[in-house]
């Protein structure tokens, strides 16, 4: 069966992030000025196929450990500036 | 006779640079070698060139995807080896995604894609690059980048300047650092740096668009002449 993810990515807090500064500037040029702290990340989603069981949210969990964790840290963000959160779109199989 | 150094340079899907640095090696004295991304290993080779240009169009992170071409494993196995590796703007953001080399590159301070010429001074011989020049010497190079920000986390930043691993700042012409020689806001002026063992360099600057006295500035040549000498030196 098959599962959705989206898995964010976000540069790291301690990194200015010139997108998301050019975003703000872009919202206050507009005359909205309770808007701050902008930033831009990515937002990847994705389908898992994985075992048919009863208990969705143990094999979500284990999809999550097992298989997007390991591809988040590898190819989805550099942990070098970036940090991720995974979550599931649906808690069931779609 | 004594044989011309064989440097390899890889042709990514977007590089653009290729061309130039096979020039490069030849107007410098070198033999240049053209290399398929998706060569599963390199011709024999006495150093390696990861051009610049946008492989892969910059999806994901510039160089993310091309870290995982096939011959990216022969690259890895010849830095690992000790022999050089330079990768210049793209090649850098590779290196860097791969793990080759410290830190990260992201979009520069201010978003604008910058293209011009400027000054870099040289902070180690301790590379093939730079065997024979001196710390404190001055390059003009042009550079041409959309994320030529050099950024790493305090902890890793400070291990960084410990062990010597920058080997080029942005600066003025007479060399000294300033906010506003430094074009990208890259952490501590940082325009290169180099691995632990000093093999693998990466540098946002193009000494291959630097090497011929009719089209730019020259501060490629020294570094070339540099890389050739210390494979000449090392030669097997």
């Amino acid at each position: 069966v098959k599962y959705r993810f989206e898995v964010v990515v976000m540069l790291k807090e301690g990194l200015l992030d010139p997108q998301g500064k050019a975003v703000e500037n872009a919202i206050q040029s507009l005359g909205v000025s309770n808007v701050s702290d902008v930033r831009v990340g990515k937002n990847i989603q994705l389908t898992v196929e994985a075992s048919d069981e009863a208990d969705h949210r143990d094999v979500i969990a284990d999809v999550v450990a097992d298989v997007l964790h390991p591809l988040a840290e590898k190819v989805l963000s550099n942990p070098v500036i970036e940090r991720f959160s995974v979550r599931p779109l649906r808690e069931d199989p779609r | 006779m004594s044989r011309r150094p064989r440097i390899a340079v890889i042709t990514f899907p977007g590089s653009n640079d290729d061309r130039d640095a096979l020039r490069a090696i030849r107007l410098m004295g070198g033999e240049p070698v053209p290399v398929w991304h998706g060569d599963r290993e390199l011709p024999e080779a006495d150093a390696v060139i990861l051009p610049g240009g946008f492989s892969y169009g910059d999806y994901l992170r510039t160089g993310a995807i091309a870290q995982f071409a096939p011959v990216m494993e022969a690259v890895r196995a010849h830095a690992a080896d000790g022999r050089p590796v330079l990768g210049i703007c793209n090649g850098f953001q590779i290196l860097c995604e791969a793990g080759l080399l410290p830190g990260a590159l992201i979009r520069n301070r201010g978003l604008a894609f910058v293209c011009r010429r400027l000054h870099v001074r040289v902070e180690t011989a301790l590379t093939p690059m730079t065997a024979g020049l001196v710390a404190g010497d001055v390059l003009e190079v042009p550079i041409k980048h959309g994320e030529g920000q050099f950024v790493a986390e305090p902890d890793a930043l400070a291990r960084i300047e410990d062990q010597g691993l920058v080997v080029f700042r942005y600066c003025s012409p007479g060399g000294d650092l300033g906010e506003e020689h430094n074009p990208n806001g890259s952490v501590n002026h940082i325009a290169g740096v180099r691995s632990e063992q000093g093999n693998v360099v990466g540098m946002m600057p193009h000494p291959e668009h630097a090497v011929d006295p009719d089209v730019g500035p020259l501060g490629g040549q020294p570094l070339f002449e540099s890389l050739l000498s210390s494979l000449l030196a090392g030669v097997r």
